[in-house]
């Protein structure tokens, strides 16, 4: 991929800046209100805003789809993010990498907190994993405990040290009012606070989850939508025995 | 009419094999009692109000007496003897044993003494729910009501007057049911918060308070519309009676109520849920409320393809816990789900396999079909088409309660144009399929025809399995849902215990009696 390029919205045609937004006004339908509507997709920037539909959806509420030209770029060479390793380890690497440890790696997952959503970690960690690929359990040199859901910030301390975890895993699917921030960040603040943080690898993953979000909240790497075991596998081999 | 095979033989078997699973497990529920039980017998008698604290009156009543190790002689026995010693109400009579100095149990006042104090409460508490079937029954009468599958969509804001407003466009927009999502943490809360409630994670607080003001919501939309809009709400957790007597009292049309559901997936004390279950379902039985059971979720932990016997064992054992509770075939909402691995070849025939076998075999009960989840991503556009799919296997097979998939699922709660996009795509398929089902036959021998022999054939085994080691050990095996649970771990254990051989509960006595 060209560094220093200009990216723009791709529709149909190079450069046509083609995007669609959907939401919903309160007023009825009219024309009025699709004039409405397409002001409001041009606040946003759009040009030649097409008012694609428009269907009352509640007493007083109307909903739109639009399209639109974006005339905005992003400049790739201007973002500096910090990004995992782009291309994970084998099962086959990771087996004979974490071979060099002399010792299973010990990984201890949770969902904290009130979420009790454990898709996320179960599709991580548990043998079956999900569409196809195997969790962590299912890894000779993993020794994988998946605590469950609604689990405290101190019990998944507590246990993560009497297990003598070499990391530690936290999914947050519940993301109301940023409540998967406060309570992750609590957690690194707990570790903290108890001189543990360095003892420990630290991961979070979950739909709203970036790298990124993961390293500002004080996490050692952070996991989005779509992870694979394998990656996160991966990524506690590299750490614990170094890219071979 | 696309009909799959179906044994009666095999099914009758199954019947039987949960019946004595249901009947092991009725043995110990009817010598026990616990603090949430007590609890929801002293919010019967009316029992009401916080302290400053916030904690229920209920709770420091049923506490005190807990910590006397009294809780076996019923709270109805401790209540009807204040009466009887001279308290001017039940309230006055809870509050001076919550707070008062003394509590001696000296035997100055007998059982049938303290019985007879109270028939007058005990008869005013049963027609106080009596009379609100009668009064949502009646009110539904006066409208019109959506035709099956009923269409069920959640709203889940946090804030209960956010979630009114959600309920009645939702009800505006075609939904025939409201549910209001919980609060994730209520489930392992051993007290019911009070009053109306503003914030909550993933849901809204399950409160008696919050209760009426859906309520009132629904029945103003079901005026606005002219066509009747339900109410559900969730009776699991450690609260599973206190809310079934709330829900009762505030005209809900149906609860999440399960057998196992508690002790599966929210660690949950086995022997605690039994109890808990079988006595809200009593008065659930008694309100004539539906219940909606909760087998979709074994399909977000094990997989569907590999255990979807596990759904059918499942509602065979939820129906004999039912039944064991006084529930009507007409109020059991078996629940399942179209879980399977969309990218698997002829997925769809699979799910649309059970969702006629469960139709088949639950012939009476508004059975609940429950949408895609687990491999939903964050690609809306997709999720639309997923949920697509899971709607013409609904109107195809007949389901009485669909509850619409988002196609934000995976991403937030839903918002009101995702809830309006549902429903509209739910109105054009059940429209465009209307007699599907009665159209097709499946071809004799086929993928539809054999999987539903073979998921048949599993169930019956599994319960044959679940027999054999009665339903405490099986479930310590993972046996659904993957879930392994022991008979003393789990959350809620200690407020279990052995009711005393002249226990007090006037309440059930007359919920038993049907």
């Amino acid at each position: 991929m060209a560094e220093n390029k200009l990216l723009r919205a791709y529709g149909d045609r190079e450069g046509d800046g083609m995007v669609q937004m959907s939401f919903t006004l309160q007023v009825l339908p009219g024309d009025r209100a699709r004039e409405a509507a397409k002001r409001f997709a041009e606040a946003h920037g759009l040009r030649d805003a097409l008012i694609a539909t428009m269907e009352q959806c509640a007493r007083e509420y109307t909903y739109f789809v639009a399209y639109g030209r974006s005339p905005h770029t992003v400049d790739l060479a201007d973002i500096h993010v910090e990004e995992l390793a782009a291309q994970p380890l084998t099962r086959e690497e990771i087996e004979a990498t974490a071979k060099k440890l002399g010792r299973k790696i010990v990984v201890v997952g949770a969902c904290t907190g009130s979420d009790a959503h454990t898709v996320g970690i179960d599709a991580i960690l548990n043998y079956k994993g999900f569409a196809g690929e195997k969790g962590l359990e299912s890894y000779k040199s993993f020794d994988a405990h998946n605590l469950g859901a609604q689990v405290e910030n101190h019990e998944l301390i507590t246990r993560a040290r009497a297990l003598g975890a070499d990391a530690i895993l936290v999914s947050q699917v519940i993301t109301q009012r940023n409540c998967h921030k406060e309570n992750s960040a609590a957690l690194v603040e707990l570790m903290k606070k108890e001189g543990l943080r360095d003892q420990f690898i630290l991961l979070l993953g979950g739909p709203r989850i970036d790298h990124q979000l993961a390293v500002d909240l004080g996490f050692d790497a952070g996991f989005g939508p779509g992870t694979k075991p394998l990656t996160v596998a991966s990524y506690l081999v590299e750490r614990l025995v170094g890219r071979t | 009419m696309a009909t799959v095979p179906m044994d009666p033989a095999i099914v009758e078997a199954c019947r039987a094999f949960a019946a004595d699973i249901a009947d092991d497990v009725q043995h110990f529920i009817d010598r026990h009692t616990t603090v949430g039980v007590e609890r929801t017998v002293a919010r019967a008698y009316g029992v009401v109000g916080a302290d400053a604290e916030g904690t229920p009156l209920a709770n420091k009543l049923v506490d005190r007496l807990h910590e006397k190790k009294l809780t076996g002689r019923g709270v109805a026995y401790f209540l009807g003897r204040g009466l009887a010693l001279g308290a001017a109400s039940v309230q006055e009579a809870a509050e001076a044993i919550a707070y008062g100095d003394e509590l001696d149990d000296d035997g100055s006042v007998t059982p049938a003494a303290a019985r007879f104090a109270l028939e007058a409460a005990t008869t005013a508490a049963i027609a106080r729910i009596d009379r609100a079937r009668v009064d949502r029954e009646a009110f539904k009468a006066q409208h019109q009501v959506g035709a099956t599958p009923l269409k069920y969509v959640i709203v889940a804001t946090g804030n209960i007057y956010d979630d009114a407003l959600q309920a009645k466009a939702a009800r505006f927009a075609g939904a025939d049911i409201i549910a209001v999502i919980r609060a994730t943490a209520q489930s392992l809360l051993d007290y019911v918060p009070e009053g109306p409630t503003t914030e909550g994670y993933g849901g809204t607080f399950a409160t008696q308070a919050n209760f009426k003001i859906i309520r009132g919501a629904c029945d103003e939309a079901s005026r606005e519309t002219g066509q009747y809009c339900a109410q559900t709400n969730y009776s699991s957790g450690l609260c599973m009676s206190e809310i079934a007597w709330m829900a009762a009292v505030e005209r809900l049309d149906m609860l999440l109520n399960d057998a196992m559901y508690g002790i599966l997936f929210r660690d949950i004390n086995m022997q605690r849920t039994f109890v808990d279950q079988y006595f809200s379902r009593r008065i659930i039985a008694r309100s004539g409320i539906t219940i909606n059971t909760g087998e979709d979720n074994y399909l977000t932990t094990a997989d569907a393809v590999e255990k979807a016997h596990t759904v059918l064992a499942s509602q065979f054992v939820n129906e004999a816990f039912a039944k064991r509770a006084g529930l009507s075939e007409e109020q059991m909402g078996l629940g399942h789900a179209f879980e399977i691995n969309p990218w698997l070849e002829d997925s769809f025939l699979l799910e649309i396999s059970q969702a006629q076998l469960v139709r088949q075999i639950f012939n009476r009960h508004p059975i609940k079909w429950m949408p895609p989840t687990k491999f939903k991503t964050g690609d809306v556009f997709h999720s639309h088409v997923h949920d697509a799919m899971f709607n013409l296997v609904g109107i195809a097979t007949d389901q009485s309660i669909q509850l619409l998939g988002m196609f934000s699922e995976a991403i937030h709660t839903p918002l009101l144009m995702d809830r309006y996009l549902s429903l509209k795509s739910a109105r054009y398929i059940f429209g465009t399929a209307k007699h599907l089902g009665d159209e097709i036959q499946w071809k004799p021998g086929g993928i539809v025809e054999s999987r539903a022999r073979e998921v048949l054939a599993s169930a019956h085994q599994q319960l044959e399995e679940v027999k054999r080691d009665s339903i405490w050990d099986a479930i310590g095996r993972g046996a659904f849902g993957d879930v392994k649970r022991t008979r003393t771990g789990g959350k809620g254990y200690l407020g279990v215990v052995a009711r005393h051989p002249e226990y007090v509960n006037p309440i059930l006595d007359i919920l038993e009696q049907g």
